[in-house]
């Protein structure tokens, strides 16, 4: 998923002169992740640079080249960062395009690892989707896969509004099923870690159903696609995924259309759970397919804590939360 | 010929393959920067924040009138502080090579700043450190045994398994709590500072971030808020050059030092030798003096070199020269001051060899017992439902339900007989640095 990402850059460098690339280590070291690696190389110092350690200096440095004509992809090197940005990022690139009714905007990327998996404790393992999904102004996104990764990735430099673009960085160099005691499995084993080298796109605001079944739906994203098909396996039930990868704009009826064909839903991510994203497409399938649900709506996601060093794996919702979850809607009547 | 802007992209003076320049750094002769009272304006002292404050000559000699003239038993003292961090250093980096810690970061190179400072601070004064600072917690007294566990997350340390290897914490011994982000505590320190005045006490605050953290807004926090308050603070940038691969010249050092930032706030700044165990101590010492006669904080730049890796999880031989650390000018603050003692008739070669030996038997010593209270993959650990404690003074209902979930969940998994957890895994790389 890094080449994939890196890849992505590359080609947006290749073909757009107005793509810049900034960031805390991405220049000359290529990114602590070393998804910008080689990228200064090519491309030279003016169009990939380092930036001072001021994420807020970063964000608003990348709202001033964009709305000089440039197009910035930023990266802020952990998503657990990137709060002295907040307010760059809410107060003014949110709305930039709003309060100047299209005069002013600023078509800024934000890349920024994020989840957890990884021994990084509180401050390195954070999914903070939620925080910038609630914004009115940016779009969200997490992609679960190189391919989509790439697609996405292309997808929101083109893009004209800000895209604030999540990589889980469990998956970085390869799929995770939630099980930390198996060895890591490389991505070349997998059907979408296959990358084409060239331009193409995955559009924003297209969920994707990755597993077709028809007992249950699981709505999820990111690391927890993976995850959940190990607790699908697990708990043996027919269900169907659906990849929300697009957190903003939601996807609504590739989600709903499946709810209402299998008639139950669960819904898993990482993050915390207390006003988590899963209560945002909780209340749109419970809208949407009231009628069809045969079964409450559950949810499985990270405690409402902050992410312990040590239990990681007793926080992290494995396979084993998630095929309970799947056994209990299948069981309620 | 039209004239264009051209945008400026830092590039330090050497990077792998080349040879070490350190040329750009600036360099007093030992003893030549006058030692200004502690009563004096800002202003009238802004060259303090242009030269560097420095003690030790070429001869290893203490001169000039920045001398704290300490006993030799202090100098012995701060040696063996220097060598316990370096040596404590060296095998927690071992231990987690081994698997045994998930990750570490080293303050090589740097003791001289954390011990120096911690000797001249009182220990009723606040210390809010960065994340290479292990050495005010070898001043303090803190047990390694006590460090050690929380590097290991095991039953005996004091975060309880919340936080990563070397975000310490001690409140009995005024040691704040070290973030992971970077520079919150510099403002924080500030406010505790103003704190102190507010209550009419004699406690001063001191503060560390390294010179990539400058760039960060709270930076700019603590620096307006000390000046405007005249808060009793020690605000210390340490800069050891690199932020993980960004020289210092990405946080502005190519054009100012980072003491002059100081004068710009109407804050005395110091530039001081940072591998020079008396200049660190003698300008703390001054700033503490002024702090205490409500002459408002300081600003102090300690240049050094950071030797190692930025964490476990670096390669700094990917953008620096490897030989960098043998190249500074400013040298090793440990031989330093061993030299120093050993001038003075106070050391010897045998001495320094049996100290050695001794704090590596300690050292080893303080691991086998911390193991022994459980590493992250054998022995007693934490009970994972204790994660839930501390969000809030009290639990609430929510909490309460998800803590009782997961008790079911685990209790369910003991009963399958779930597989030993393996080793930890590392971050590929991680954590920025300042």
């Amino acid at each position: 998923m890094v080449q994939a990402i890196n890849s992505a850059m590359d080609i947006m460098l290749e073909r757009d002169p107005r793509v810049v690339i900034l960031g805390e280590d991405v220049g000359y070291f290529g990114g602590v992740f070393r998804c910008t690696e080689g990228l200064q190389r090519k491309y030279g110092e003016h169009r990939v640079f380092d930036t001072p350690i001021a994420e807020g200096g970063i964000v608003a440095a990348a709202i001033g080249l964009g709305v000089n004509g440039l197009k910035p992809v930023a990266e802020i090197q952990f998503a657990d960062y990137i709060y002295p940005a907040f307010d760059q990022i809410v107060s003014e690139l949110a709305r930039l395009r709003y309060r100047t009714a299209g005069e002013f905007f600023a078509p800024v990327t934000i890349r920024t690892p994020c989840g957890g998996g990884i021994r990084g404790g509180q401050t390195h393992s954070q999914s903070p989707e939620v925080i910038f999904s609630h914004v009115c102004g940016i779009k969200v996104i997490m992609p679960s896969n190189p391919y989509d990764a790439k697609g996405l990735l292309i997808s929101s430099i083109e893009d004209e509004d800000p895209v604030v673009f999540f990589e889980p960085k469990r998956i970085y160099n390869g799929p995770f099923d939630g099980d930390p005691h198996k060895p890591a499995v490389p991505w070349s084993s997998h059907a979408k870690g296959e990358v084409p080298d060239g331009y193409y796109t995955v559009p924003i605001s297209r969920s994707e159903v990755v597993r077709a079944g028809k007992d249950v739906t699981v709505l999820t994203y990111g690391t927890m696609v993976h995850v959940t098909e190990a607790a699908v396996r697990v708990a043996g039930v027919d269900a169907e995924i659906v990849d929300v990868r697009t957190l903003v704009p939601l996807d609504v009826d590739t989600l709903c259309t499946s709810v209402c064909k299998t008639g139950r839903c669960v819904i898993v991510h990482e993050a915390t759970r207390f006003s988590g994203y899963g209560a945002e497409l909780l209340a749109t399938v419970q809208e949407e397919c009231f009628w069809h649900l045969e079964a409450p709506i559950q949810r499985v996601t990270g405690w409402d804590t902050p992410y312990p060093h040590a239990f990681e794996w007793e926080y992290f919702p494995g396979p084993a939360r998630i095929a309970a979850a799947l056994k209990s809607v299948m069981e309620a009547s | 010929m039209t004239q264009r802007s051209r945008l400026h992209v830092p590039y330090p003076p050497a990077r792998p393959g080349d040879k070490p320049d350190f040329s750009y750094v600036q360099i007093s002769p030992a003893g030549a920067v006058g030692r200004p009272d502690v009563t004096a304006p800002a202003r009238d002292i802004e060259s303090l924040s242009l030269e560097m404050v420095r003690v030790l000559d070429d001869q290893h000699r203490a001169v000039g009138p920045w001398n704290p003239h300490l006993e030799p038993q202090d100098l012995q003292v701060g040696l063996r502080h220097m060598l316990l961090t370096r040596h404590f250093d060296d095998r927690m980096q071992r231990m987690q090579r081994q698997g045994r810690v998930s990750f570490y970061m080293k303050s090589t190179g740097e003791e001289a700043v954390s011990v120096g400072q911690g000797m001249a601070l009182l220990p009723g004064d606040m210390l809010f450190p960065s994340y290479r600072n292990q050495g005010l917690y070898i001043v303090r007294g803190r047990s390694l045994v006590d460090l050690m566990c929380q590097c290991l997350s095991n039953t005996k340390d004091m975060c309880k398994g919340r936080q990563m290897p070397v975000m310490y914490h001690w409140a009995s011994g005024n040691i704040f709590s070290i973030s992971g982000n970077l520079a919150t505590q510099f403002p924080q320190a500030v406010g505790w500072a103003m704190a102190a005045a507010i209550k009419g006490e004699d406690r001063l605050a001191a503060s560390w971030i390294g010179e990539g953290s400058t760039a960060e807004a709270d930076f700019h926090h603590a620096l307006t808020f000390a000046a405007v308050y005249q808060a009793p603070v020690i605000l210390n940038v340490v800069n050891n050059q690199w932020a993980i691969s960004t020289f210092q010249g990405f946080a502005g050092g190519e054009h100012r030092t980072f003491a002059q930032r100081g004068p710009g706030y109407g804050i005395p700044g110091i530039r001081v030798d940072g591998n020079d165990f008396l200049a660190v101590y003698a300008v703390t010492q001054w700033a503490a003096e002024r702090a205490r006669q409500s002459g408002g904080p300081t600003l102090i730049e300690h240049v050094t070199y950071r030797a190692a890796a930025h964490s476990t999880s670096d390669d700094p031989s990917r953008y620096r020269p490897k030989e960098e650390w043998q190249s500074w000018p400013l040298g090793d603050p440990i031989n330093r001051l061993k030299q120093h003692l050993i001038a003075l008739g106070e050391w010897s070669e045998e001495r320094h060899g049996a100290l050695e030996k001794q704090l590596e038997a300690h050292v080893t010593a303080c691991w086998k017992e911390a193991v022994s209270y459980g590493t992250l993959t054998e022995g007693p650990s934490l009970d994972p439902a204790s994660m839930f404690e501390d969000v809030f003074k009290q639990m609430p209902a929510h909490l309460a339900r998800q803590r009782d979930q997961l008790r079911v969940l685990l209790r369910a998994q003991a009963q399958e007989g779930s597989p030993p957890e393996k080793a930890p895994e590392g971050l590929q790389s991680m954590a920025k640095e300042g």
